[in-house]
């Protein structure tokens, strides 16, 4: 983790409100004169690996309904770990009592070495916290609120800084209230930064994101991750979590269902790929195909041909060859393997 | 006002330019020195210098912001009281009635009526509307995430409210002087002071604790009017208590408008502290104050409602 850092000589251009601008803006971070001394405090903090988060057996009853039955999460320095379950999972209420808002029923709960449900102040001033709704303070503008925010914490970083990495610098004067919804939640990052934290939570963050937003959002997280912070994130969009997550679980029913890498998760890599093509009219695939592959054929509703296979470069190679013969034009030829989205429906639905 | 206000926020500007001077030098040498990181940070030096007094103080300066650009809180707690004042005064000020004994204008009633009227709305009606919405929004809990200790939350709302209240207050009394003549004695004005300070802090309890009891800032709104409003005319706001039935009068000292307009009033008619200022009245309020804090220390939430089952 990075607590000191460089002060940024390079400027900001203010009307720079993209993605683009605020990459080498990121690399900036590590390239000036100070970079040695952040180098050197980044050997001093604790090593990557270390446990941020460890959750033994998470219980949490409402009544006599059990939102989360007995969950164990480990979440370690530096990684950015995406928690995924439908609406209704026990989701919230997990992101809820690790954040301290709410008590367990039972397990054993550590965030940052604390039991969150008592942890003192000083606790959450290592936290960044980006809620999933959370509205703008009412008639300050961008840089009042992180002003009023960054007083909160004992050792803030600076102002202008933090809302230039949110992607904010041209808004900086304008009142919360009036900003897009991209441009809100930018704002909740930077509240969440201000306090310098190693440990962040991100409670579906692009919710209501145009595509580009999201981009430019993704770019932001990337960019925490190199500055050695922890993330906890929830989102819906798989794309997301395959794009930014080192570790997936997924939670369904408040149970933990799956958990791995994206490209792991649910034992994905081990899934068969799904070979699909098209043939003419005239051909027989069931009957005409080299038994080998006939006996895996099946056609879908629009007449392409689907062959799933656990051997794909073997499949074509007899497949191909097949077509060579017959002088044949294999139209729509496609591989696919089961995305993060199949495996997440397939996990989710089985309970 | 906003002189006054904006005065505030250049002396805090000062202030905050101060410190940021005075910061980089540390956090250089913090840089360069390459201590653990984490171990110093928890109660680190800025933590414990900077003090909960400036916490309390960064919190209020922007309660009070956001409060003063509040165009609902502006209108209700500052503009509407002065047209109700104005009207009263115009339709009925050449009337006359009983005020602990003394004969006295009507204008002379206003003033205190009235100004009870903008202490309530402004400690009151504001404070549970903003509340609401506040936490309604997820500020309050987004708020309550950092590291800064509840009561400085509360407690910088409830100073923010004190100068609201005091600001709104002073306006009204200039124009009660300037433009009706009832002016009010040194020690009164003291005792007027002190009354305001404890409604103002009874009225904010109160407002808190129901809050605590409002889902949202649409609902909060018909809650403030239908809790004020019938108050206004058994308390001595609107309408001399001489002219009430002692059924009224009884059902008013159930509430706390009439202890803080029984003072008020007071204050308009005598010239001595003591005499200007009611021991029961306060002590009524102060009780108030007192309940309201405890019921809004126990039910008071910082989450949204119904957010989760």
């Amino acid at each position: 983790m990075t607590v000191l850092h460089p002060r940024v000589d390079a400027q900001i251009d203010p009307r720079s409100d993209d993605s683009a601008e605020l990459r080498p803006y990121l690399a900036g971070m590590f390239t000036n004169s100070l970079d040695a001394a952040v180098a050197a405090a980044k050997e001093g903090a604790p090593p990557a690996g270390e446990a941020v988060i460890r959750v033994r057996g998470l219980h949490k009853r409402y009544g006599a309904q059990e939102a989360v039955g007995g969950i164990d999460l480990e979440v370690t320095r530096g990684e950015i770990f995406a928690f995924l379950g439908p609406n209704g999972a026990g989701k919230t209420t997990t992101v809820e009592i690790l954040e301290g808002f709410r008590q367990a029923s039972g397990g054993s709960i550590e965030v940052l070495g604390e039991d969150p449900w008592q942890a003192p102040g000083s606790w959450r001033a290592r936290l960044g916290i980006v809620l999933q709704e959370s509205g703008a303070e009412p008639g300050l503008t961008v840089r009042e609120c992180v002003a009023l925010y960054a007083g909160y914490y004992p050792a803030p970083r600076n102002i202008d800084e933090t809302i230039a990495l949110a992607g904010l610098a041209a808004q900086s004067g304008e009142r919360a209230t009036a900003l897009s919804g991209g441009q809100r939640r930018r704002l909740d990052v930077a509240l969440a930064l201000i306090g310098d934290p190693e440990l962040i939570f991100l409670d579906e963050p692009t919710t209501g994101f145009d595509p580009s937003a999201r981009r430019a959002a993704w770019e932001v997280v990337a960019g925490l991750r190199e500055l050695g912070k922890t993330i906890f994130l929830t989102t819906h969009y798989m794309e997301e979590a395959e794009r930014l997550a080192d570790r997936i679980a997924v939670i369904a029913a408040g149970r933990i269902v799956a958990e791995g890498t994206p490209q792991t998760l649910g034992g994905r890599q081990l899934e068969a790929a799904q070979i699909s093509f098209r043939l003419p009219e005239t051909v027989d695939a069931f009957g005409e195909l080299p038994p080998a592959l006939a006996e895996r054929v099946q056609r879908d509703q629009h007449g392409s041909v689907l062959l799933a296979s656990t051997a794909v470069t073997a499949d074509l190679h007899m497949l191909s060859g097949w077509a060579l013969e017959r002088d044949l034009e294999l139209d729509e030829l496609e591989v696919t393997r089961p995305t993060l989205e199949d495996v997440y429906l397939q996990l989710t639905s089985e309970e | 006002m906003y002189f006054l206000i904006k005065r505030l926020i250049r002396i805090w500007r000062q202030r905050q330019a101060q410190r940021a001077t005075l910061a980089v030098a540390p956090a250089q040498e913090a840089v360069m020195s390459v201590s653990p990181p984490s171990a110093p940070r928890a109660d680190g030096p800025s933590a414990s210098s900077r003090g909960m007094l400036a916490l309390l103080l960064h919190e209020a300066l922007y309660d009070l912001r956001i409060s003063a650009r509040n165009p609902r809180a502006r209108f209700f707690g500052f503009f509407f009281p002065i047209v109700l004042l104005v009207v009263f005064n115009g339709v009925f000020g050449n009337g006359h009635t009983i005020v602990d004994g003394h004969r006295v204008s009507l204008k002379v009633f206003y003033v205190p009526g009235i100004l009870t009227m903008s202490i309530v709305t402004n400690a009151y009606a504001s404070l549970v509307i903003l509340v609401s919405g506040l936490r309604e929004q997820g500020i309050l809990k987004r708020r309550r995430a950092t590291p800064v200790p509840a009561a400085i939350l509360i407690g910088g709302q409830a100073l923010s409210t004190v100068v609201m209240t005091a600001v709104a207050g002073t306006i009204l009394l200039v124009i009660a002087k300037l433009a009706y003549g009832v002016g009010i004695a040194a020690p009164a004005m003291l005792a007027i002071a002190c009354t305001a300070l404890v409604g103002t802090l009874a009225f904010a309890g109160i407002g808190y604790a129901i809050s605590g009891m409002i889902g949202s800032q649409e609902a909060a709104q018909p809650v403030v009017q239908m809790t004020m409003l019938p108050l206004w005319f058994i308390s001595g706001v609107f309408i001399p208590i001489a002219n009430l039935s002692r059924g009224l009068k009884d059902l008013a000292d159930v509430f706390p408008v009439q202890p803080l307009a029984n003072s008020l009033h007071l204050a308009s008619v005598h010239s001595s502290f003591s005499a200007s200022i009611s021991a029961t009245d306060i002590v009524v309020l102060a009780a108030w104050a007192a309940g309201a804090a405890a019921f809004a220390a126990w039910r008071f939430s910082w989450l949204p409602p119904g957010v989760t089952a």
